[in-house]
Parts: structure tokens; sequence; C-alpha cells
């Protein structure tokens, strides 16, 4: 009965939020006049024809591809503690060296695409690197460094947009570099999608959806089933015990930082090598700023990064419905940020119910608790420690007991 | 008083010159550190013959892009120092430069001040009920309220200003419907005009002053000396009344600040809407820049602003002086893009005198470094003419994190700084 309410309290948090979400979308819709119902219809209908809704569809998955890379950038520093605010800077810059690098050369297709994202890592990582170098021999607050390379990146990428790498015609109304011939093109899943028996739709889905799969399922590996990854948690956990049982901190600090730019350099390639083939001054901004929420929102884990970036994705989608419907785009930024306070609220209120209701139940209970049918159970460390979760520690560790029994 | 010279502690006399030069603790440091700055920047500006590095209007730019950055972080600091950091400072002054474009269209500048500090401090308000209420992790709320500030501008000039008859646009606000008045001061800037005479002669330092000082007092605004004033003030608030002791110690051991009796979430709940509130008015003085709200004009101030803030070690000083050199560079960049070139100069000596420290220290490897970059900066400085609009862009923002990293990094944040405080779970 009591695993029931652990389990119900975990849930509680993320159904709360999304119920405070819709209430504050209806209230804002119902303020400016408007039909709140019919507004929440056309977030939610995805087309009327079949080939309509598979459009919807990958129009989802295209915008969850890069903000999901993000988020993964933003969680692996925040893991070990760090801010990296910078992923705007760093994939921005990532992208056009990429896209100059995939325009200068000529290879066979798949290592002409390799070299492209092979680049953009670089870059990536590099730029991140500059962070780390300052933070560790000069002790610069990450926060500033980042913040102040964002601009720096900004600044060199429009430098080398009309400079060095400029592509598209003196003239012409939209700035771009050159075009990255076709062997360096990421093949779509378009056929995937006809193949599973779906309609046609009308843009290609990004291949690069693998890539992002297969990266999402090496940082979960990376970061839980190895030695790096538990040094990297600990140490965004306890810095002070992480160093004391033998974490070389500094190094730690450069090889995540590394790490966080090298996904970070991914972000724009989706979009590079799927669809646009060059960069320019219409190329998709802001995912970074974005990565940031939709990490929090997944709470810094894979799996949860995935979902938060589906969801965003989801509700940009309906940005253009909604102007069709004469109602605010502006509507699905305020649900976002929302959303994205409504859940750490409600998982706070999920926590403090868990914490009363444990409290009651060690109060009541003098004898040997009653769940503990494994044996032994008074004796097992405390886990959700490195787990990552502090917040979340009793609903996680709750789920985990469950599971053990 | 006048015993000072036999109390126990003080160093033994070393000389009336080196007493002069080392003599007298912190504030006298800090004065040689300024005056060294300005004659090293004079005599860069002989070298170069760039005459807009002390140049009045440089000056003058400067003040005028300092003062917003300087508001938010200043609004960062009171956040800051009760414990509760506040990555949101970006959104509370976008949500601020929407209040004043609203209120400054309808009933003048006045009203513009009221609407920027009302709005700025709702959304402090949502952050404290967010982190001190709800406990919630205070990077989460910020980074959530950053979000919600760009949505509810948007969505609110897309209701108001669409087919308003007085203007306006999805993105921007009809203008201000009067300006904030501004004055200089009789004699020195204005009338005669000494400060002028002065720094047309290009004589080396004084003109460079005299410069300096017509830039800070001609045509300034009434609220600029306001917000000025407001660094001081801070200080006497945050570190001289009892107030600002109790909030401070929210800051640094909020149960131990409980136990004595002390509000600490009522405090907090004062601290994050007054920083709120003074990042507001950050927005207040964009929106009179352009006479206008429009959207993206904070442009990422409110980080800056953070930064600053950090730059400064949460304190009202250092963080006047990181928002001034941020402004300066700034204003720099913007008024001439040859200017910039000759902070070249100025890095390389710097970089050479820091390689000249190390090598006596011992410690060749950055020492080489520096000179190494001591070299490039040199070239760079006879060589480039003129830089691209891309790089000169970055000027401040290159500039800061080069002071950074070439100061002594003893930054100490307030203890408990964002930590969520419970009462009783501690």
């Amino acid at each position: 009965m009591s695993r029931l309410r652990r389990a119900g309290l975990a849930l509680f948090g993320p159904a709360l939020a999304i119920v405070v979400a819709l209430v504050a979308f209806l209230i804002v819709i119902a303020l400016i006049g408007k039909d709140p119902i019919n507004a929440l219809r056309v977030v939610t209908d995805l087309g009327d024809t079949p080939s309509q809704q598979t459009q919807s569809i990958v129009v989802i998955l295209n915008r969850a591809v890069p903000l999901f890379l993000a988020g993964l950038a933003v969680s692996i520093a925040f893991r070990m503690g760090l801010f990296n605010i910078g992923v705007e800077g760093q994939y921005r810059l990532a992208t056009i060296m990429a896209a100059a690098a995939g325009a200068a050369v000529a290879l066979p297709a798949p290592l002409h695409v390799l070299l492209i994202i092979v680049v953009a890592m670089l870059v990536g990582a590099l730029w991140a690197g500059i962070v780390a170098v300052l933070k560790v021999t000069r002790g610069v607050s990450e926060v500033i460094s980042s913040i102040m390379l964002n601009f720096v990146a900004l600044g060199l990428a429009s430098f080398l947009l009309t400079g060095p790498f400029l592509g598209s015609g003196a003239g012409a109304s939209i700035v771009t570099t050159k075009t990255i011939p076709e062997s360096g093109w990421f093949p779509g899943l378009n056929g995937v999608l006809t193949g599973l028996g779906l309609a046609e739709p009308r843009s290609e889905l990004y291949g690069f959806l693998l890539v992002a799969i297969v990266v999402g399922v090496l940082t979960a590996v990376l970061l839980k089933r190895t030695r790096f990854g538990f040094d990297l948690r600990a140490t965004g956990l306890s810095p002070s015990a992480a160093r004391a049982s033998g974490v070389d901190a500094r190094g730690m600090v450069v090889k995540t930082m590394l790490l966080s730019g090298a996904v970070a350099g991914l972000i724009g390639l989706p979009e590079l090598l799927g669809d646009a083939h060059e960069f320019g001054t219409e190329f998709t901004a802001g995912l970074g700023f974005l990565g940031i929420a939709v990490a929090l929102l997944g709470r810094n884990s894979p799996l949860g990064i995935a979902v938060a970036a589906l969801l965003f994705a989801f509700l940009d989608r309906a940005a253009l419905p909604l102007q069709f419907a004469d109602i605010p785009s502006s509507v699905v930024t305020i649900i976002q940020g929302t959303i994205v306070l409504a859940v750490v609220i409600a998982n706070e209120i999920a926590r403090r119910l868990a914490l009363r209701s444990a409290e009651r139940a060690a109060s009541s209970a003098t004898s040997p608790p009653a769940d503990g049918a494994g044996g032994g159970g008074g004796g097992t460390p405390p886990d959700g420690g490195p787990d990552g979760g502090r917040r979340a520690g009793t609903p996680v560790a709750g789920e985990q007991q469950g599971a053990q029994a | 008083m006048s015993t000072v010279t036999g109390t126990p502690g003080t160093r033994p006399s070393r000389g009336p010159l080196t007493d002069l030069l080392t003599g007298g603790g912190r504030s006298r440091r800090v004065l040689w550190l300024v005056l060294a700055v300005l004659v090293l920047v004079s005599a860069v500006r002989v070298i170069s013959g760039e005459e807009a590095l002390t140049s009045s209007s440089t000056i003058a730019a400067a003040l005028l892009l300092a003062v917003p950055i300087a508001l938010a972080a200043l609004g960062g600091l009171f956040s800051e120092r009760a414990g509760v950091v506040n990555i949101g400072l970006d959104g509370m002054m976008i949500l601020g430069t929407w209040g004043a474009g609203w209120a400054g269209y309808q009933w003048g500048w006045g009203a513009a001040v009221v609407g920027g500090l009302v709005f700025g401090a709702a959304g402090g308000l949502l952050h404290a009920m967010a982190t001190v209420t709800f406990g919630v992790d205070h990077v989460v709320s910020g980074v959530a309220i950053n979000i919600l500030a760009m949505g509810i501008v948007r969505f609110l000039s897309e209701l108001i200003y669409i087919d308003n008859p007085a203007g306006g646009g999805a993105g921007q606000s009809p203008p201000l419907s009067s300006q904030p008045p501004e004055f200089s001061l009789p004699v020195l800037s204005s009338g005669p005009d000494l400060l002028g005479s002065l720094e047309e002669r290009g004589w080396f330092l004084i003109s460079d002053l005299a410069g300096l000082l017509r830039g800070l007092t001609s045509d300034v605004g009434v609220l600029t000396v306001v917000a000025v004033l407001m660094i001081p003030a801070a200080y006497l608030l945050l570190w001289r009344t009892a107030f600002g002791l109790r909030l401070r110690s929210c800051g640094e051991n909020p149960a131990a600040a409980d136990s004595l009796g002390v509000p600490v979430y009522r405090l907090k709940y004062i601290a994050v809407v007054i920083s709120g509130a003074l990042s507001g008015l950050g927005g207040v003085f964009l929106v009179f820049i352009a006479n206008i709200y429009r959207e993206g004009q904070v442009g990422g101030r409110g980080f800056i602003g953070l930064a600053a803030l950090i730059f400064g070690n949460w304190r009202p000083g250092g963080l006047a002086a990181g928002a001034g050199l941020f402004g300066f560079s700034d204003a720099l960049q913007l008024r001439s893009r040859t200017a910039v070139v000759a902070l070249f100069l100025l890095v390389a000596v710097l970089l050479a005198v820091v390689a000249v420290m190390q090598a006596r220290r011992g410690s060749y490897l950055p020492a080489t470094i520096a000179g190494v970059f001591a070299v490039a900066a040199l070239i760079g400085f006879l060589t480039i003419q003129q830089l691209p609009a891309g790089i000169v862009f970055f000027t401040p923002h290159l500039t800061t994190l080069l002071v950074l990293s070439l100061a002594s990094q003893r930054l100490r944040p307030p203890k408990a700084d964002g930590l969520v405080y419970r009462r009783g779970e501690h």
C-alpha cells in the first residue's frame, strides 16, 4: 500500500505540472477573449489527412533532435556542477566551421559526413575547452567566461559569414556560406516512415535522429556505467568528497567541458546536413538557451531530456497553426516557461508530501518497518546519493526499492 | 587620533616615498591602480593618435552603456547577498523595458520609470515565490523566468500594439511621449566650457583627465546621476545598516540568522523583489536611450550584469568597475573601429608587465606565454589598420574576459548562495 502511495507521489509531480500548464494556457487564451477549447484543439490537432499528420510528426521530431542534443550538452556539464551557459556560442561557431569545411572538400559520402561531424565536435569542444582552461588555470568562473565567449562566438560567426566563408552572391538578401556538395548530405528517414505504412510527409525526417539516439545512449552509458561517469557525478554532488577520494578535480573540469562542447557542436548538424546544407543568417538560433530549459526539465537524465525535447518540439509546432487561428503564437513560449517552473514546483510539493508521509510512518512505526520484505532493508546504504537527482531523492529512491522487492 | 604610528600591527616606516606608494592599505592601492591605468591609456592615446580613446564623447557613451549593466548587477547583488542566485536578471530587465515602453508612451518619462520598476519587481516577485516559498532550484527558476519574460512581452505587444492608433507593432511600442531632463555642470562643461577647451589641447594626461571629467559632467541625465549614486547607497544600505547585516546574514548562514530571530523568508522576498525592480530600472534606461521599446533591446545585458557582479566579487565597488570597463570598451567599439586597434597596444603593454612579473617570480612558462601574446598584440597594433565589424562587436566581452584572466581571482561568493533554505530542515 505504501509502495502504491510512493508511486503515486512520484507521478503526482509531472501530473500536477501538466494540469498547471494547461490551466495557465486556458486562462491566457480566455483573457484575450478567444475560445480556450478551440485553442486547445488547434494545439493538439496534428492534421486532417494522414499525410498532414505524418508531416506534423516529422516537424516535431526534426525540432526535437537539436533540442535533445542541446539539452544533453548542458546536462553533461550540469551533472558535474558546471553551468555551461555557452552552448549557444559553441554550436553556432561549430556549425559555421563545419559548413565551411564540408563545402571546401569533396569526399565519398560517408567520409564526407564523418568529416563534417568531426569538425563540428572539435570546434565545439575547443570553444568549451577555453572555458575549462580559464577556470582551471586562472579561476575564472565558467558562468562569466561562457557568457562572454557566446558573444565572441556570435561576432566571429558573423565575421566569418560575411568575410572568408561568404558563399552567396553579392546583394543576396540572405547571406550564406557555400553549399555543401551532395556527398556531404545526411540521408533522410522518410523511407522508414513509408515502410511503417505512414503517408509520405512533405518534408524529410532528419537522418541525424539516429546519431542523436546513439549519442544519447552513449552518454547514458558513460555517465552511469563507467569510472569517468561516476567521478563526474560524484564531483557534482560533493566536490570536496570527490577530491578526498582521489578524483583529479581540475582534469575532470577540462574533460567534462570538452565532452559537453563536443556534444554542443552537434546541435546545428541535423539542420545543416539534413535540410539547409549551408550556414546563413536564417539558420536556427537560440537552441543553446532552450537547451538549458530542456536539460532542467528532463532533470539531466538522457531519457528525461528526450521527453522534454519532444514536449518542447510539440509546443513549437503549434506556433504556426495558432497564428492561423488568430491567436498570438507567443503563447507557446509562455507555456514553455510555465511548464519549466510548474514541473519543479510540483516536484518540490511532491517531495514535501513524501517527506511528511515518511515522517508520519517513522513516528507511528516503533516496530521494524513493515515493507522490508527483502530483509535487511534497514541496513542498506542510502541510495539516491549517486543518482544525481538531489531534489528527486525521495520519489526516485522509493521507486527503486519498489523495483527491488 | 594622531597616535596611529604607535599602534601595534602597522608596519615600521620605510621612508616617506615608499609609504606614499605602498602604505595606506587597500584604498591607496586602488587609487594608484586607477592612476596607473590613466597614465597608460593616456600614453597609448598619444602614441597611437586615437583621440577617441579618452574623448569626452566616448566617456559619455561609456557612462550611458555602463548604467543599465550596473543596475542589473546591483539587482543581482541584492538577490545573491540574500542567498538567491538570480539568472533571471535578463528576463526581469526585458519585463522592465516593456513596462517602461508601455507606460512611457502614454504618460511620459516619469511613468516609464515607474512602469519599468513595477514590471521588473513583478518578475522578482515570481522568482521569490518560486525559490523561497516553493524551494525550487534557483537556476531553474531563473531560466524559466527568462523564457517566460520573452513570451509575455511578445504576447502583450501583439495584444496591445498591433492596430494601436499611437503606432508600434508586434516588436515595438509607440515612442515615449516625453524625454527625461538632462543637465551640464555650468562653467566646467557648459557656458565657458573650461574642460572642453582643455580637452582640445591634446596634452598628455591633462587633456585625458579633462575629457574624462567632461564626459561625466556634460549632458548627463538626471536619472543617470541617480543610478550612479545608487551604487554607494547600496553599499551603505547593505554594509552599514542593521537591515543590510540581516539581509547578508541570510546569504551567509540562514539557519543561524533564523535562530537569532531574523525573518529569513521575508528578507529574501524583499531582496529578490528589489533585485527585480533594479533590473527593471536598467531596462528603463535602455528604453530612454532608444526613446522606444523594441524587442531584443536587452540583448543579453542581464547576463552581462551577472558577469559584472561576479567580476566585482559580489561587492558594489567591484561591480561598478566591471560595468564601467564593459561600458568603456563597448563605447569605444561603437564610436571608432580604428580606436579598438589602439587597445592592442594597451594589451601588449599589460601583458609585457605580466610577463616580467612572472619571470621575476621564477614561473617561466606563464611568463613565456604572456610574452608571446604581448608580441602578437604589438604586431597586431602595428599591422592592422581597421578591424571588421563582426570582430569589433565583441571588444567589450573579450576585454572583460582578458581582464578577468589577468587579474588575480580571489572571489568569495556568499556562503549560502544558491542553496534552498527550508526552515527546520537544516
